[in-house]
């Protein structure tokens, strides 16, 4: 990223997403809103909020089933479908917003985009919803998020947020429903350790609403098939420029963005490859690496900064490689810097499934080099200034702050939070000691490298196996 | 977002949560390696249980909570951070002193089978199969906390 590109869009609308998405992200606040004080206690304010959500939609497809379900909502009578359909606007605005915020970033990078292919048969083909045998626990889920939204974030307890739990313990036993159960489970921890929420107390609005949000919309009949519409099978060279570490108590992903060189030649794509496994909460730090061991070429390729060769891997049309292991091999030294300068132009991004288009989603990667470091940590680019989302530096690699701050050259992912772009570092290169180093988030995937980080990893032993052992002697009369 | 739980030693008290209107754990016999206990203290009461995991009251409890309650306490503030569990078992903690100092309550009995139940379903998580496909809701859920 450029500081001309930096500078075009921040300049944006200052650091806006353009005409028109000031006013839906205002539409989204006054319905968020009403979700902090229960849809059951509409006070005017907050049912005209309701009503606006919906007006907005007037002259859509959607403007008279919205209009409705505002109006029932509004006078007391709140069934799944009107959330459904209120839910259903939600999404919708935020899409748009996305839309334009992403085209922005596009925009000022340069970027191409592939375009969304038209589903083959129409909408709502998608899920065989006769071969859903989900149905009861999706109802499950469904009656616990309008309990909810009745309930409003205020007047959450223990009860009800314990009320999830089987819902949950259901989910997780249908492999086609895991999405949603991670949702949930992250979803309702939160909600659990802010139990029981105050009326003074600050509370994650946005956030919560678009969890709410996100959670119903998966929870219909036939939004989550076990198989997602898979595009090609891809083989080539693929270089990573990082890894993206997502995490809650009983989850964590790996996100791995990667330039693919596809075999025999063509342009090259900006891809995602992930593994997310299961956990508990005392698992933490470098010890979640081990969790994914099983993907060994993978790990291997990320700690020993390597690219990877892969044969007729799936690749599905939102950019996301399904990762095989067995299709893989490590191949070449690779450093994620380097490709990011020469891999990273030209590369086609892909393009953003439709129920995926929510600003949280946007993380471009891009190459940040010739900046100064400013006081708090921003990268100062000819004047222009990025902020450094530092508190997304997970604490299972080498990157700190410390080590960002002196940096001198940067691969990370430009996203949008709160209403501003920042920079989420994934692998720098940087002076340490006089010395030259990089180091990249995904350093440590086959354990740590640094020796007090070793010796910390060492101490705290395997999780896992004092788990089962204590939980033997548990069984043993 | 939720705050991070801390990292600690889990051999000494491999579980420790906030349910069912209790703090409730697993924790190990100091002296034999071959038992655990389950011990709880339920919020607002402040009563207090431990006993293995068939019921046997814990040897420790003479009208005061025994070591293994307080190693639980002692846990479960390294793994929430002592407001949330004082704000659970609603006790005012007086600057300057300890949690498990401030808990009244006396001994209850409480079955120990639930705790345990709790603690393999928390453990059925590791038996959860991995995935590849991607989880894009794991976007709300960005890894925090590099302390040093």
């Amino acid at each position: 990223m450029l500081a001309v590109q930096l500078a075009a869009l921040l300049a944006g609308d200052s650091g806006n997403a353009g005409d028109g998405a000031g006013e839906a992200l205002a539409l989204l606040d006054g319905f968020d809103d009403a979700l902090v004080h229960g849809l059951a206690r509409l006070a005017d304010e907050r049912a005209d909020a309701v009503t606006a959500l919906a007006a907005a939609f007037a002259a859509t497809p959607l403007g008279d089933r919205l209009a409705e379900a505002a109006d029932a909502v509004v006078s007391g009578s709140i069934t799944q479908e009107h959330l459904r359909a209120l839910a259903g606007g939600r999404v919708a605005l935020s899409g748009a917003v996305h839309d334009a915020l992403l085209e922005s970033l596009d925009t000022a990078l340069g970027r191409e985009r592939a375009e969304w292919p038209a589903a083959p048969d129409g909408p709502g083909t998608a899920g065989d919803a006769g071969a859903q045998p989900a149905g009861n626990v999706l109802g499950g889920v469904r009656s616990w998020l309008r309990e909810l939204a009745i309930t409003g974030w205020r007047g959450v307890d223990h009860d009800l947020v314990s009320a999830a739990d089987q819902v949950i313990e259901a989910l997780l036993a249908a492999p086609d429903l895991h999405r949603l159960a991670v949702l949930l489970d992250g979803f309702a921890a939160e909600l659990r350790a802010c139990c029981p929420i105050g009326p003074a107390e600050h509370l994650p609005v946005r956030r919560w609403a678009d969890l709410w949000t996100r959670a119903l919309l998966l929870s219909q009949d036939g939004v989550l098939t076990g198989e997602p519409r898979s595009a090609t099978t891809v083989s080539g060279r693929l270089l990573a420029l990082g890894v993206d570490v997502h995490e809650h108590g009983t989850a964590v992903q790996f996100q791995v963005h990667a330039v693919l060189e596809p075999a025999g030649g063509g342009r090259s794509r900006l891809v995602r490859t992930s593994v997310t496994v299961a956990k508990v909460d005392t698992i933490v730090g470098p010890a979640l690496w081990k969790l994914a061991q099983r993907h060994k070429v993978l790990l291997a390729a990320l700690a020993d900064g390597r690219s990877v060769e892969i044969t007729d891997m799936p690749l599905l049309d939102s950019g996301d490689l399904v990762w095989d292991d067995d299709r893989a091999f490590v191949s070449k030294p690779a450093d994620p810097l380097a490709t990011a300068r020469l891999c990273l132009p030209g590369a086609l991004a892909p393009a953003v499934p439709p129920l995926d288009r929510v600003p949280v989603r946007i993380a471009e990667p891009v190459l940040v080099e010739g900046y100064k470091v400013t006081k708090d940590g921003s990268f100062d680019l000819g004047g222009t200034v990025l902020a450094v989302d530092a508190e997304r530096l997970p604490d299972c690699g080498p990157l700190t702050p410390k080590l960002v701050a002196a940096s001198s050259a940067c691969v990370g992912l430009v996203r949008w939070d709160a209403g501003r772009w920042t920079l989420q570092p994934l692998a720098v290169q940087a002076k340490v000691k006089r010395e030259a180093v990089v180091a990249a988030t995904g350093d440590w995937a086959l354990g740590p490298t640094d020796p007090k980080a070793a010796k910390a990893e060492a101490r705290a032993a395997d999780a896992v196996t004092v788990l089962r052992e204590r939980a033997g002697r548990l069984l043993r009369r | 977002m939720v705050p991070p739980v801390q990292p600690r030693k889990l051999a000494k008290v491999p579980f420790v949560e906030l349910a069912d209107g209790r703090l409730q754990g697993v924790v190990s016999s100091g002296s034999d390696i071959g038992r655990v206990y389950v011990s709880s203290i339920a919020a607002g009461t402040h009563n207090y249980n431990c006993s293995t995991n068939n019921n046997r009251p814990c040897g420790g409890l003479y009208g005061s909570p025994c070591k293994h309650l307080r190693a639980l306490v002692a846990e479960a503030v390294v793994q929430y951070g002592a407001d949330r569990v004082a704000r659970y078992l609603r006790v005012e903690v007086p600057e300057g002193e300890e949690l498990a100092d401030c808990l009244g309550g006396a001994h209850e009995p409480a079955p120990a089978a639930v705790v345990f139940s709790r603690f393999l379903r928390h453990l059925a998580y590791l038996e959860v199969p991995d995935t590849t496909l991607p989880i894009p809701e794991l976007h709300w859920f960005p890894a925090t906390g590099t302390v040093s």
